[in-house]
This record gives structure tokens, C-alpha cells and sequence, in this order.
């Protein structure tokens, strides 16, 4: 197996999940977000998934590499910058308006509805904005 | 409620051997929004696995498409500007923070990254004021 071919299989689980979890119906992402009148189900979604990866993760990284890659791909940066904080307020802002987040609104696309897509194609022009004003403020 | 319950736990479960395996395979995280945000740059492209995931998610879209088509049931009544808007929000805040629910949430959470866990918990937060705003600047649902 190739790494791509193993990359389409996570995705394919990764969506049936996501469908199966109700993530990928927005009223019960807003709904969880709405404290007054809450809907509990992401938090089980949480912890079915964490609860799962938590406990295989440390066992996996035991391996010396992955079973298809030379080395490990893991984040190292460990300092908690403005730029996570702000960034991450920015996206819960988005994901409270839409009820979407990447994963579920791409799943979501093959239901040929439009708001996903347009979710996504405006989701895009985000990521291609902050490119550039981040490139600016660089400067 | 109670099928809920259960549906999103083992729709979580499912999300939990998804990253598990990418882990196992790939050696990677799976930050979705990282995934796509690296497509939209040459070298990012280079690897073919970043768009064979996206396909993986569309082909399972399908896939839940044709098993009920009320797995994409969306009764809330944001329209289309609300849409445009919380996708830019999303596209931005995502690269700026470096991740979103499966990057951060899922991923980062489960290995105690502490980035991680703040930007997880940030997001949450911001979420919630975000839909408490909106409930009482518009109303509705």
C-alpha cells in the first residue's frame, strides 16, 4: 500500500464518522455551541474520538517510523503565541456562524447542497488572504 | 436521544481510528484544515496523499449520501452571507491558529499538546459567544 492509497482509506472512515456523528449536520454543531438550549452529542463525539487516539497513540509512537513513511510527521512547536489564541478565536467565530469546520463542510459537499460548498470555496479565499497579510506583515 | 448518544460516540470512535491510522501509516497528524491550507501551495501539492485524503472524504460523503441523505440534513437558517462569512473566518482563523477540531481538537488534544489544548479550549469559547451573539443579535435558530 502507498501512502496515498492509505490516506484516501482514512478519509473515507474519517467522513463515515463524521456522517454517523451528526457533525455533519450544522444544527447539532450550533446546537452543542448553544449553552441554552444545549445538544451534548460533540462531546461524545470528543471523547469516542480522543478516547480512542489517546490511548494508541503513545503505543504507536513507540515504532521507530510509521509503517509507509522514513520518519515521523509530528508537530513540535510547544509555545502558546497571540497567533494560536487569536487565530483559534477567529475559526470558533466561523464555526459558530456556519456550523461547519473543514472536515465535515468537504463531507458535506458530495450532498450537492450549497451551502457547503460555498462554505468550502469561501473557506478557501480565507486561507489564500491570511497567506497573504501574513507574507505583508512579514515584511 | 438516547441513538444520538450512541451515533456520536461511535461516529467519534470512527473519527479516533481514522486519525489512529493515519498516525500508523503516514506518521501524520490529521489536521484537516493544515491538509487543505498545504494544497492551495506548490510544494504542498508534491504529495499526492494530502489530496487523495480530500477525495477519501468526498468519496465517503457519497457514500453517506447514498446510505440517507438526512446525514447532511442542515435546518438551521444561516443563509448565504452568513455562509461566505463564517467560511472566510474559518479559512483565516484556521491558518492563523494553525488547526482546527481534528488538528487540534482530536489530534493535539489526545497527544497533550498544550497548544493544542488552548487553541481547542479557545475555539470552544469563541464558538459559544458566537452563537449566543448571533441568537441574540438575529434570534432564531
Amino acid at each position: 500500500m502507498k501512502q496515498a492509497q492509505g490516506a484516501f482509506i482514512v478519509g473515507m472512515i474519517f467522513a463515515i464518522g463524521l456522517g454517523l456523528s451528526g457533525m455533519t449536520q450544522p444544527q447539532k454543531v450550533i446546537g452543542f455551541l448553544d449553552l441554552a438550549h444545549w445538544d451534548p452529542s460533540l462531546l461524545f463525539v470528543m471523547v469516542g474520538a480522543i478516547g480512542v487516539h489517546a490511548i494508541l497513540y503513545p503505543i504507536i509512537r513507540k515504532r521507530p517510523t510509521p509503517l509507509l513513511d522514513t520518519k515521523w510527521h509530528i508537530p513540535t512547536r510547544t509555545e502558546i503565541t497571540p497567533r494560536l489564541m487569536i487565530g483559534a478565536a477567529i475559526f470558533g467565530i466561523g464555526w459558530g456562524l456556519g456550523g461547519f469546520c473543514p472536515g465535515p463542510a468537504v463531507t458535506a459537499m458530495a450532498s450537492g447542497q450549497a451551502r457547503p460548498i460555498l462554505f468550502v470555496l469561501a473557506l478557501l479565499v480565507g486561507m489564500v488572504i491570511f497567506s497573504k497579510v501574513d507574507r505583508l506583515i512579514a515584511k | 436521544m438516547n441513538m444520538d448518544f450512541l451515533n456520536a460516540l461511535l461516529g467519534g470512535v470512527l473519527i479516533g481510528v481514522a486519525v489512529t491510522l493515519m498516525l500508523w501509516l503516514n506518521g501524520r497528524v490529521t489536521g484537516i484544515s493544515g491538509i487543505i491550507a498545504e494544497l492551495l501551495s506548490t510544494s504542498g501539492r508534491r504529495d499526492a496523499w494530502r489530496s487523495a485524503f480530500l477525495f477519501g472524504l468526498l468519496c465517503g460523503g457519497f457514500l453517506l449520501r447514498l446510505l440517507n441523505p438526512g446525514f447532511f440534513e442542515n435546518t438551521t437558517d444561516r443563509g448565504i452571507g452568513t455562509i461566505l462569512l463564517a467560511g472566510l473566518l474559518v479559512g483565516f482563523g484556521t491558518s492563523m491558529g494553525s488547526g482546527c477540531t481534528s488538528g487540534h481538537g482530536v489530534c493535539g488534544v489526545s497527544r497533550l499538546s498544550m497548544r493544542s489544548i488552548v487553541a481547542t479550549m479557545t475555539f470552544m469559547a469563541f464558538g459559544v459567544a458566537s452563537v449566543w451573539l448571533f441568537r441574540t443579535l438575529i434570534g432564531g435558530g
